[in-house]
Formats: structure tokens, C-alpha cells, sequence
């Protein structure tokens, strides 16, 4: 048995917010009261921290099978774990590509033996994600894939979109899409504007997403089905999102962190800087944090993109896109969100909860509630504690981020999946 | 102390004292180049690394003989013959580089910032001679030179310059130099190769698509030029630009009587300059070039005799142009 004492209770499913304590037996929430006294079970003091469901990341990519020289399922699932995430959604775009139920499988079966978190993969929507045929959808979703997508690039037509949203629709699988006009965005390596022309880079403008999202938007009308667009960067984007949903149609959308925090301005060469989308303009950032305050944005996700040291450490325009994530999403959201006054430490939980549960309908797979008979999936967070963020000392097989050496004011203390601890600062 | 470089990588961040005191240094190499026996003894014993990544004739040539003037010996390493066909990294190409002990590294590169990278991770002077579309400070530098001799003073002086803005680094590396010294800068060249956010790249700053009115009033010209396989993007055919952007006589003469023309090179005569401008009196061209050497040969001496200074002063130099 395992006992959280004197933590404050953040609940977003109860809308409980209380001083409680939390006994967990056989992986469950035994009791959830004040003042709970188990004479026989580990106490785990959660004084001074905020004690809620388990962090689900949307997005992530884990590199297994195929380049785990820049991360494995093991070496990324811990570095989740140390971020305070219970479950996290690995992106289709290994080689070979998540397109069928034996790579599934085989993700599912190696998750299940080493990692420390829960790992629900998102399967490719179409064959090698090439935007042509049709993946095996439905058998993935039967090995365990959460959501369909062709992250990396957009699905490529609007009439696949419109294939695989008619098909994941009774599946009751939600369609992430990576949005982006490619032949707008084509050679860019960062947002289009005024850094991009200082530093001679080649720009995306912030129009190839928000044109994407569009039609994206008109295809989840035509369809009814659910869908998701994923690390949405831009205003355009935003306002596409908000109208979607004034409409009612079933259309949601994450941002990560770092586009919440740094712009185009912050820009340098140095490929750690380099992502996609890319850094968006103060504008844009500006009004993700609109969005991510009036409830626009349901989810923040990492899109936790790891590369291997060599593959990054080359000129800007070569390198690759993507910064890892998991471990330093909790301290940026307080920092940006939380402490800058933005959003409520309840919202903020709700970003990371019920959130993105709700973006992949997973109510049967997770019940994302603290309550007597759930599933004991606890991310207990500090928002008080000093700390440095040192890349170096990640889990993770890579150091890619722009925010290794960073200063915060909180972030993980311990992560609990099933009623084990699988972190503990 | 206010003028020592550590590494001459762009003009942005340079200030107005260290460009004008580069160009003073120039001045007893334009002489130089005039004498009968053109060496020196200045940089015996140095070696300059010539590592250019991309091709180039004239930078390469000129920085070549800029070193060999001054003395000094020279590594040449070119694309054809680079490891980097072999898939070897920048990083490692250019600390192997090091590690044969040159006193400089010229570098000429593909990729935008690919000076900066390097002066990371090398301890010896970076000289950015062209990054992707990013600077060519050298360039801007012997510009800026010539300008002066024609007796212009930059300041209030009207400079347009026509052609790929968006894509040159020649144009960035004047915009910065000429920008401090307060000239009035027009840039010119269809609408799509003039994007609005080159506003805010310096002040004094203005976009003008249509070249008669750009040229109104003009001191200096600058024509840039016109790489043919931006014009095989699917916009612009090379008719249509000469239509509208080719350097006539009789757009020259819509600029102030006594304006100078200048072109980077290589010059595509018939294509963005007329022949008989290109030839004409008011055309510096060819000075250009000769001041090339002498603007190298003076950020050579410069680089390398003054790193050659006690290292106390070298570290402490507050204006090291990164």
C-alpha cells in the first residue's frame, strides 16, 4: 500500500481542489479523505505539491523501431516518467512505419515490458504515411493505437483526409493531423518573417498551417468525425479551431510548450532552435496563450521529438526538426501559464489530464479521475521547488532542447503509474 | 583596443569605428596593389585555410592571392574534393582543418550561419567570405571602399540596389554597412524577391518594385546578380526581368549625373546590366575588384598579425565580432 499525505488534491473530472490524502492498494485509489492513516503502507509526503491525475502526453516520438540511436521505447518512456507523465502516444513515423498491427504489437509488447509509463501508440492513417492508401486502421486500433495520424507531414490530400476520417468515424478513432501546405512550407526551416530574412533562412509562412487547419476543419465537417490538430503554432490556426467549435463539430487541438514560451526572435543557429512547426511569431504566441486561458486549446502535448547528438550538431539548414520535451513540460506550463498568472493550477491540470483524454474519447481506457476505485495514475508536481533543468542528466538518448540550463520555479516530483512509483525526484 | 576582431563573421554586428577603421586599413593596400613587385613578408610563416563549400572563382581567387601578397602559405580545400561528399560533418571537416594548425580559416558555405558554426568550435579566426543567403561581409567591405574613393560620403548618400534581395547575401551585408553610416537605402527587384519584413532589417530602408523610380535621385547603383535558377523558379522568366529590371542606359540616366555603378560578380551582361553600362564611365567594376584584394588583404593582416598580440589583449577585446 501506498499513502500520498498532505498533498493538495487538483481533480479536474470532481472539480475537487482540497488538502487530501490518497491510499492506493493493488494499483487503485483506496481511499481518497483527509487525515488517512494506514499503519502497514509506504507514505510518500506530497507537502507543498499538487497531487493529480496522471499527465497524458498526445504526441511523442520514441524512435523505436528503427533509429534508437536517438531514442528507444525504455530511454523515452523514462524520460516521461521524470517529466510526471503516466501515458504517452508515440507517433507513427518510425521505420518502419506504425502502419500495421505487428509494428503496433510489437511497440504494445516491448512497452509492456519496460516502460515504466503506459504507452498507447498512434498509428499511421495511411500506408508508410505517404498519403496514398489507406493504413490497416482497424487492426491497429485492436493491437492498441489510440488515434491515427501521419505526424511528421500532413495527410496528404484532402481526399484521403476525407477517406480516413469516414472510416475512423464509426471506429470511434480520433484523426491528428500535422498541419501543413507543403508546397507553401516547401525548403523552410523556420517561420517566415522578419528573423527568417536577418538570418537568411528560408521561411514557412504562417499560412501554410492555418490554410491546412481549414481544410482540415471542412473535412471534419463533411465527415462528423473527430479530429485533432496537432502542435498548432499560429493565430490563423487558432481561429479556424475556434470557429470549428462555435460550429460543433468535433475538432480539438494541442500546443506544446515550447511554442508557448519561445518565438521566432529567439531564434539562433543553433539547430536547437530548430522544430516544426517552427517557433512562431510574438502574435501567434501571443494568441496560443489566448487560446491556451479560454479554453480553445484542450491539450498541451511535448511533441517530444529526440534526435541523436551528430544528427543535430550540423549547419541549421540540415539539421533536423525537433526538441525533446517530456521532463521540462510541467516547469515551462508553471512558469509561462501558472506563475505569469495566465491560467488556474486546475486548468493547468486539466491540459494534462482530462484534456487529452478527451481528445482521444478515452474515457474507457482511462478513467484521468482521482476518485475511490480508480486506477492509481498520479502525477504529483511541486510549484515552488528551485531547480535546473540539465539535459545531461536525461534518461533520454538525446539532448535537444533549447532549454537545457533552465531556471524554474517547480516541476515534477514524483510519478505513479498503476499505484507504483515509477519517478521520484 | 576597440577595434580588434576576433573573427570577421557579418556586418551586422559590427559598429561604424570598426568598419571605418577596416577600410583605413585598406587604404595603404590599394597602393600596394599599383607596385611593380606585389609581395610582402608581412604573414611569412602563416598559414590561411581556404575552405570554400560552395564554388566560387572570385572570392576564392581573391582571398588566394590577398593571402599570397601578404606572404603567407595556404590550404585549399573545395567542395569537389571536400570529405563532405563522403559524408563527413562540417564540425569534422573543419577541426581536421585546425588540426593541420592554420592561423585562419576563409570560409565559403551553402548554408546560412555556417560561419558562426564553425567559429564555435575552431580557436583559430573564422573569415565568412559568403554564407548561404545570409552575409558577405568582405563584399559589402570593398563596396563600401569603393563608394568611399568615388568620394561619396555614406552619409545621406542614395543607394539603390536591384535585383534577388530576398536571396542575397550581398545585398544583407551592405544593407548592415551602409545602414550605420546612415545612407538611404532603396531596395529593388520584382515584389516577390522584396519581401516587407526587409524593413526592418536596418533603418533607413525603402521598397521600390518599379526600377525608374527607384533609380530617381540615386548616388550609387548596385546591381546584383541574377542567379539563373531563381528565375527558373515558376515566376519570373528572364525576358520579364530584363523588361523591367535590366540596368539600361537610359534607366541610368534617371539616377544623379555623376552616379557610380558597382556589381558583385559575375556580371551577366544582356541580363541584369546592359553592356554599354557595364562599360561605361560610371562604372566601378573592375575597382571592385582590385579593392576585393585590398579590403582581404587588410582583414588578413588584421585577423591574423593581431591575434598574434598578447593573448591578454586579444581575450580582452570587448567588440570581438561575433
Amino acid at each position: 500500500m501506498l499513502l500520498i499525505k498532505n498533498g493538495r488534491v487538483l481533480d479536474p473530472a470532481s472539480k475537487t481542489d482540497a488538502r487530501l490524502d490518497v491510499l492506493i492498494d493493488k494499483g487503485r485509489i483506496a481511499k481518497l479523505a483527509a487525515g488517512i492513516s494506514a499503519a502497514d503502507a509506504l507514505v510518500l509526503d506530497a507537502a507543498n505539491c499538487v497531487v493529480a491525475p496522471g499527465f497524458i502526453d498526445l504526441h511523442c516520438h520514441l524512435r523505436e523501431p528503427g533509429q534508437e540511436v536517438s531514442e528507444t521505447i525504455e530511454s523515452g518512456a523514462q524520460s516521461a516518467a521524470r517529466g510526471g507523465f503516466t501515458a504517452i502516444c508515440p507517433m507513427p513515423n518510425t521505420q518502419p512505419v506504425n502502419d500495421n498491427a505487428s509494428v503496433t504489437r510489437s511497440i504494445m509488447e516491448r512497452a509492456a515490458a519496460i516502460s515504466p509509463v503506459r504507452v498507447w501508440p498512434i498509428g499511421a492513417a495511411s500506408k508508410e504515411s505517404k498519403g496514398e492508401q489507406l493504413a490497416d486502421i482497424a487492426a491497429m486500433q485492436q493491437a492498441g493505437a489510440v488515434a491515427v495520424s501521419d505526424d511528421g507531414r500532413p495527410v496528404a490530400t484532402a481526399r484521403l483526409l476525407r477517406q480516413v476520417m469516414d472510416y475512423c468515424g464509426p471506429l470511434d478513432l480520433t484523426v491528428i493531423d500535422h498541419c501543413e501546405d507543403s508546397s507553401l512550407a516547401a525548403g523552410g526551416v523556420m517561420r517566415e518573417g522578419p528573423r527568417s530574412i536577418r538570418l537568411g533562412l528560408k521561411g514557412m509562412p504562417a499560412a501554410a498551417e492555418s490554410i491546412c487547419a481549414g481544410r482540415d476543419i471542412e473535412i471534419a465537417a463533411l465527415t462528423g468525425a473527430r479530429l485533432h490538430i496537432a502542435h498548432l503554432s499560429t493565430r490563423g490556426s487558432l481561429e479556424h479551431v475556434r470557429a470549428a467549435k462555435r460550429r460543433g463539430l468535433a475538432v480539438t487541438c494541442e500546443v506544446t510548450p515550447h511554442h508557448f514560451t519561445l518565438i521566432d526572435e529567439d531564434v539562433q543557429y543553433d539547430s536547437r532552435f530548430k522544430m516544426n512547426p517552427p517557433l512562431a511569431s510574438r502574435d501567434d504566441r501571443d494568441a496560443l496563450l489566448e487560446g491556451l486561458a479560454d479554453g480553445t486549446v484542450d491539450a498541451i502535448a511535448t511533441d517530444h521529438a529526440p534526435h541523436h547528438p551528430a544528427s543535430k550538431d550540423v549547419e541549421f539548414d540540415r539539421a533536423p526538426f525537433g526538441i525533446t520535451g517530456f521532463e521540462t513540460a510541467i516547469a515551462i506550463t508553471l512558469e509561462q501559464l501558472v506563475h505569469a498568472n495566465r491560467i488556474s493550477l486546475m486548468r493547468m491540470v486539466e491540459l494534462f489530464t482530462t484534456g487529452p483524454a478527451r481528445v482521444l474519447g478515452l474515457s474507457q481506457k482511462t478513467e484521468c479521475k482521482l476518485a475511490e476505485g480508480s486506477a492509481a495514475d498520479i502525477t504529483i508536481f511541486s510549484t515552488d521547488r528551485a531547480w535546473t533543468y540539465r539535459a545531461t542528466e536525461s534518461p533520454s538518448r538525446s539532448r535537444n532542447t533549447p532549454f537545457d540550463g533552465r531556471n524554474f520555479r517547480g516541476g515534477p516530483v514524483a510519478t505513479i503509474v498503476a499505484g507504483k512509483i515509477v519517478y521520484q525526484a | 583596443m576597440s577595434h580588434r576582431f576576433r573573427h570577421l563573421l557579418a556586418i551586422e554586428p559590427l559598429t561604424r569605428e570598426q568598419i571605418t577603421f577596416l577600410l583605413d586599413q585598406a587604404k595603404p593596400f590599394q597602393e600596394f596593389q599599383r607596385y611593380p613587385l606585389k609581395k610582402l613578408a608581412t604573414l611569412r610563416g602563416k598559414t590561411v585555410a581556404l575552405a570554400f563549400f560552395e564554388n566560387s572563382t572570385r572570392t576564392r581567387i581573391s582571398f588566394s592571392t590577398a593571402a599570397s601578397r601578404l606572404g603567407a602559405d595556404q590550404m585549399n580545400l573545395q567542395a569537389e574534393s571536400s570529405s563532405l561528399k563522403k559524408g563527413e560533418s562540417l564540425s569534422d571537416t573543419v577541426l581536421t582543418l585546425e588540426a593541420m594548425k592554420p592561423d585562419a580559416i576563409v570560409i565559403r558555405h551553402g548554408s546560412s550561419g555556417a560561419a558562426e558554426f564553425i567559429s564555435h568550435r575552431v580557436d583559430v579566426p573564422v573569415i565568412n567570405a559568403g554564407d548561404g543567403t545570409h552575409e558577405h561581409p568582405t563584399q559589402a567591405l570593398l563596396d563600401a571602399l569603393t563608394i568611399r574613393d568615388r568620394s561619396r560620403s555614406f552619409d545621406n548618400c542614395n543607394i539603390t540596389i536591384i535585383g534577388d534581395i530576398l536571396h542575397s547575401r550581398v545585398a544583407r551585408s551592405n544593407v548592415h554597412l551602409l545602414s550605420k553610416f546612415g545612407a538611404h537605402i532603396t531596395l529593388c527587384g520584382p515584389a516577390m524577391w522584396l519581401p516587407r519584413e526587409l524593413d526592418s532589417l536596418a533603418p533607413g530602408i525603402r521598397r521600390v518594385p518599379r526600377l525608374e523610380e527607384a533609380l530617381d535621385g540615386a548616388d550609387v547603383i548596385m546591381a546584383l546578380r541574377i542567379q539563373q535558377e531563381r528565375l527558373h523558379e515558376p515566376s519570373l522568366s528572364a525576358d520579364e526581368y530584363i523588361l523591367r529590371y535590366q540596368l539600361t542606359p537610359s534607366r541610368v540616366r534617371l539616377a544623379k549625373s555623376n552616379a557610380i555603378v558597382l556589381h558583385p560578380g559575375p556580371m551577366i551582361r544582356g541580363l541584369e546590366i546592359d553592356p554599354v553600362v557595364a562599360d561605361s564611365l560610371q562604372s566601378c567594376i573592375l575597382e571592385q575588384v582590385t579593392n576585393g584584394l585590398a579590403i582581404r588583404m587588410a582583414i588578413l593582416f588584421e585577423l591574423i598579425a593581431g591575434s598574434a598580440e598578447p593573448q591578454e589583449q586579444a581575450k580582452d577585446s570587448p567588440h570581438a565580432a561575433h
